[in-house]
């Protein structure tokens, strides 16, 4: 792989869900490239088709059309282990993506049985380590863990296959705003350290312009605009509807709220 | 409006459990008018506790020494006495429409029900949909017809609202009422709730983690941290708080202007808890 090749590269992108009786285009010819070690913020409100994009990208959903790289390689709907094992997805919701009868453990080593990795008591020492949980953690149950300390094991099962990229969906979202800003040093640091690549979707800008360098807006299924997290944080964004978007982060005014089109 | 609505004197509310007394609120006092008053504070801080004390729906044991609405005490109340109160007088919207409307009863029927006053149902029901007018829903017909699945997540919001409207509460709980809301949707539904503080000379009590959002939307803060009120501010002047902790919650939220390479984290002294007696 040479210096020059994205690490990620997305060619008009389409996702439509049929069910018989509703047909709905989820992405309507997405296209982005994204450069290694980069962090990548998708944003946009709930139906924008934001985290349909992580999902085809994590092999969640195998029905689309358009063309994939990653590392230079196509992206197959059907993808071999090692494919599988270098893309890997950080949910939303601590609360809910941890098995709740399984220790951190059991929860860690699975990924590397599944891969048939051996080493498993050097990987989970590490990991844990990287993720600046104690090795005290490891035989404790997710009810006996903080919400923080649960996203932090989340972290760490997707770091432990040592992967390439990371998708981050809504990771601080559910957590409380201290929280959230240890969760997020802990992905740049690690970002840093381990030469990774970030997809970070999230409607919070504030969050995006904190771990991101480059940003794309999203709205039914198309991205509307792509800038760079110096562009918002100055404001300077183009489209009506960034704008709009980048009014209503700022809180809550009256007049601002009026001029809001499309309810 | 020289009567408060609400007022609260040392509110305690206590978890006995077979490993101990869990005292999540300790001597909490404040008092509400006509205006909009935030709580603020992490998970676990007691400030739904706080709120749901007031509804009389905390499994704890409550104690206080005035918890009082609208001159009238509700420390005591039986049953009878607190559906009088309950969801007509004071009303709660919570965080999440998706767990908190019936999925299998329509929007029109929640609505009517919530409503459960003597009149005809289709007198009943011009009010209903002017009520989901009032929340700016566009076609409310079609809306009272739906089941909740049918509707997203900001407009089973907006119905949660209208459902609480159409009782015309004097004093509104709202409990994260648009944490799950998108940006612009979520400051439509405050527009909406603002118009109702100051068009029916509601109380409301907004319950929130954002601390930004609070500060631009209500008229006071209250901090709370551990069950305790650290500090009262006015709004306006959150952003010169003077607590440690409530300096360490507005540092470490991210700034979409000025972004830091690293953010603070918060650092909590346990002096900040203050003894309490008894």
């Amino acid at each position: 792989m040479n210096d020059n090749m994205p690490m990620v590269e997305v060619k008009n992108l389409d996702v439509t869900f049929d069910t018989g009786r509703h047909r709905v285009r989820a992405l309507a010819g997405v296209s982005f490239a994204i450069a290694p070690g980069e962090s990548f913020g998708l944003v946009g409100e709930s139906g924008s088709g934001k985290t349909t994009v992580l999902r085809v990208l994590a092999g969640l959903i195998r029905q689309w059309n358009g063309g994939i790289t990653v590392a230079g390689k196509p992206l197959t709907p059907d993808r071999d282990k090692d494919a599988k094992r270098a893309i890997q997805m950080v949910f939303q919701d601590p609360y809910g993506s941890l098995h709740p009868k399984h220790t951190v453990d059991r929860i860690l080593a699975e990924p590397l049985q599944i891969h048939g990795i051996g080493d498993i008591e050097n990987r989970m020492k590490d990991t844990l380590e990287q993720v600046q949980l104690g090795a005290a953690f490891r035989f404790r149950y997710p009810h006996q863990l903080s919400g923080g300390q649960r996203q932090r094991v989340a972290i760490a099962r997707a770091l432990i296959l040592r992967p390439k990229l990371l998708l981050l969906d809504e990771p601080t979202s559910a957590l409380d705003v201290s929280i959230q800003a240890e969760v997020l040093n802990l992905l740049a640091k690690l970002r840093h350290e381990l030469d990774l690549t970030y997809i970070l979707v999230s409607h919070d800008l504030a969050v995006v312009a904190q771990l991101c360098h480059r940003l794309a807006i999203m709205r039914t299924g198309e991205i509307v605009e792509t800038a760079d997290s110096e562009k918002l944080a100055k404001g300077e964004l183009t489209h009506p509807y960034s704008r709009q978007l980048l009014t209503a982060s700022k809180g809550f005014d009256r007049a601002a709220i009026a001029a809001f089109t499309d309810l | 409006m020289t009567q408060p609505i609400l007022e609260v004197e040392k509110l305690n509310i206590r978890f006995h459990s077979a490993s101990g007394t869990n005292h999540v609120v300790r001597d909490v006092s404040f008092t509400l008018g006509r205006e909009k008053l935030a709580i603020v504070g992490e998970s676990g801080s007691g400030k739904s506790q706080t709120a749901r004390a007031i509804l009389g729906l905390t499994p704890g044991q409550v104690s206080a020494q005035k918890l009082a609405f609208d001159g009238q005490s509700l420390l005591g109340l039986s049953n009878a006495e607190w559906r009088k109160i309950r969801g007509r007088r004071i009303t709660m919207v919570m965080q999440d429409p998706k767990y908190s409307l019936n999925p299998v009863m329509r929007i029109g029927d929640q609505l009517l029900e919530a409503a459960a006053r003597k009149g005809s149902r289709a007198a009943l029901k011009t009010r209903a949909l002017e009520m989901l007018q009032a929340v700016k829903i566009r076609d409310p017909e079609r809306v009272f017809r739906a089941f909740p699945h049918e509707l997203s997540g900001g407009m089973g919001q907006r119905v949660m609202i209208a459902m609480m409207l159409v009782t015309e509460p004097e004093l509104l709980i709202a409990d994260e009422p648009t944490s799950a809301l998108d940006v612009t949707v979520r400051l439509q539904v405050l527009a909406i709730l603002d118009d109702l503080v100051k068009t029916r000379d509601m109380g409301l009590i907004f319950i929130s983690h954002d601390l930004n959002l609070v500060s631009t939307f209500c008229d006071r803060v209250l901090v709370m941290y551990a069950g305790q009120i650290l500090e009262e501010l006015d709004a306006k002047h959150l952003q010169d708080a003077k607590h440690p902790y409530t300096r360490g919650l507005l540092a470490c939220t991210p700034n979409l202007e000025n972004p830091v390479a690293v953010l603070p984290t918060l650092q909590r002294d346990p002096s900040w808890m203050a003894p309490v007696d008894r």
